[in-house]
């Protein structure tokens, strides 16, 4: 019996060990959006998100690393969006379970596993330079399209396994073809998943700096882009420069860019776990 | 009768024009068919093309340094054309390594803790707030590394920089933490009901259970997961940038760890993320930054396929 209440004392032990390493864990994340907050807040002004910086960030505000971040965002959306889903299709509807598949699934882990500097390389070689798009808004939302693709083809795959099989065989023996079973009952069925994914992926790619430092950033660009072959702000990029030697800036610079940066990924990443669970709260099946 | 004569010729045409346009459909799904295979293919073409690219602009530095003085050389003097990748190398594991050794334990304790004995509402709190830390860009963890922890690590160590490759570790570490925390848990929570209650029935308590029953049984999915986290620390670019000190640097001798690891270290992803926007196209320089993104391209595939191959035997 003494022996009993021993393992049991130790188990006790151990429980309380394991507990108190996730809050080692979530204490650092709850100190850092603390910081954000408390220092960023005071420099959030409309001013703040609406004019462009004037002396080398010492007055004005970050409009343009916004605006472009944002047409950053919306190229990526154009290079991986329709690319991602039609790879998810092919996986869920249409691939056979082969060596091809299997290479491929492989391919897409790896991607995912790829440094973000190292899209920035391959961006800096194949787009800037060889198909000579120049250090381009171009260039940079190719790059991020790239990184963000397997987040988007996994979770595309992903909603699109959860159509129950019965939909698709209720199609086709209604005498739909099977794209038409796709395009009409499939596709349909997984768009919140899918948004979900596609919502996740451009978080990420909103928080990448290393990508478009190669490939699409400008290190001071008070005037918005007028092209797509222009380089542009961006506001990962900017707290860089903001935090490197070469300007002395006002720290309300520093933490309103870091703080509005935060509130932009996470308000993405909130907004699709949001979907998330309203759509599965209302799935029919 | 007459009625049926005259109706028989009129189904014949509609079941060819029916044929007809069902053939049309046809060809029009196999055309679509193949377009989405294309499509399917991506995922290969972008990793071929990566590695073709890296090493296609890799493979002229090896004009100027052997294979063998790349991997070997202590300096790395783009001006003299010296390129030596060791002490990138040395700054990568240093940082790697310090991120491990908070991470793998740490990661692993969460995930126990989550899958096994977190009360639901704690869960409810905690799987959020790791979603959170997954999803801070790693450039505002450099930033708060920057103003936060490396002046508290200066102080707290009496050291002449808070710039060091422990305070890369430190914020590495917990980066890394939510992948392992993630696919550790899904293993744990993949092990059979069944095993827990047979344990549980034989007259175990629940940590032995855990320790001596789930854990082994969750054991390759829990390897997976810290192998992606080490893949995520060697690949950290902007937070080690930030904090790690950027000077090239390599221990002397095992005495010089300690000193090593309190200094200023140059990682591969720093190196690359410093120069290549100032490298000259096609100069010996640029050439030799896409050598170093090679490098780190093959380490963390190599991680990354040992991963994917204890996860597919974790499902077997």
């Amino acid at each position: 019996m003494d022996g009993h209440k021993k393992r049991l004392a130790k188990e006790r032990l151990v429980f309380i060990l394991l507990g108190l390493s996730a809050f080692v864990v979530v204490a650092p994340v709850v100190a850092v959006i603390y910081f954000l907050i408390a220092r960023g807040a005071s420099a959030m002004s409309w001013e703040f998100i609406s004019q462009p910086p004037r002396m080398f960030f010492q007055e004005g505000g970050i409009f343009p690393a916004i605006v472009g971040t944002l047409y950053l965002l919306v190229g990526t959306i154009v290079f991986a969006v329709p690319v991602g889903i039609l790879a998810a299709v092919y996986l869920t509807e249409y691939a056979n379970r082969n060596a091809l598949t299997r290479i491929i699934r492989l391919a897409i882990v790896n991607l995912a596993g790829v440094p973000s500097i190292v899209f920035g390389l391959f961006g800096l070689g194949l787009f800037v330079y060889f198909l000579q798009f120049g250090k381009s808004i171009l260039a940079g939302s190719a790059t991020l399209a790239i990184l963000i693709l397997p987040v988007i083809i996994t979770s595309a795959e992903e909603a699109l396994l959860t159509v129950p099989q019965s939909f698709r065989e209720a199609s086709l023996a209604l005498g739909a073809t099977k794209w038409q079973t796709i395009q009409k009952v499939v596709l349909p069925n997984s768009f919140a998943g899918i948004l979900t994914g596609v919502i996740l992926g451009v978080g990420r790619a909103a928080g990448e700096t290393a990508p478009i430092m190669l490939t699409a950033a400008a290190f001071y660009m008070p005037t918005l882009p007028k092209s797509v072959f222009q380089d542009c702000m961006a506001l990962p990029y900017q707290l860089w420069v903001l935090t490197s030697e070469s300007f002395n800036p006002s720290p309300k610079f520093q933490w309103g860019t870091a703080l509005t940066l935060l509130i932009l990924v996470l308000g993405l990443n909130l907004i699709a776990s949001i979907i998330r669970t309203r759509f599965r709260r209302k799935r029919a099946w | 009768m007459s009625d049926n004569l005259t109706a028989e010729p009129e189904t014949v045409e509609r079941k060819s024009f029916v044929r007809q346009a069902s053939r049309a459909k046809k060809t029009r799904d196999n055309l679509i068919a193949r377009f989405v295979a294309i499509n399917g293919g991506v995922g290969i073409l972008a990793i071929l093309l990566i590695f073709g690219f890296l090493l296609k602009d890799a493979i002229p530095t090896f004009k100027h340094v052997s294979l063998w003085k790349f991997l070997t050389g202590a300096t790395w003097q783009p001006d003299q054309d010296i390129f030596g990748i060791v002490p990138l190398l040395a700054g990568s594991a240093a940082v790697t390594i310090g991120a491990v050794v908070i991470a793998v334990p740490l990661g692993i304790a969460c995930a126990v803790y989550l899958a096994e004995i977190a009360p639901v509402r704690v869960r409810e709190i905690l799987k959020p707030t790791i979603e959170v830390l997954a999803g801070i860009p790693s450039v505002v963890i450099g930033f708060i590394g920057l103003t936060i922890a490396a002046p508290f690590i200066q102080e707290a160590l009496h050291l002449q920089t808070g710039l060091t490759a422990l305070t890369a570790a430190v914020m590495l570490g917990f980066m890394a933490v939510p992948t392992i925390i993630t696919i550790a848990e899904d293993a744990i929570i993949a092990v059979p009901a069944a095993y827990r209650e047979g344990s549980l029935a034989l007259g175990s308590t629940r940590w032995e259970t855990i320790s001596r029953v789930i854990f082994p049984a969750a054991k390759s999915g829990v390897i997976a997961g810290c192998m992606l986290g080490v893949g995520r620390a060697v690949g950290e670019t902007m937070t080690v940038l930030m904090v790690a000190g950027n000077a090239s640097n390599v221990p002397e001798g095992l005495k010089g760890i300690v000193p090593f690891f309190l200094g200023s270290v140059k990682t591969m992803t720093a190196q690359i993320a410093s120069e290549a926007p100032e490298a000259a196209v096609n100069s010996p320089h640029y050439h030799a930054l896409f050598a170093v993104g090679l490098t780190l391209f093959l380490i963390t595939f190599g991680i990354n396929l040992v991963a994917d191959l204890a996860l597919s035997k974790g499902r077997h």
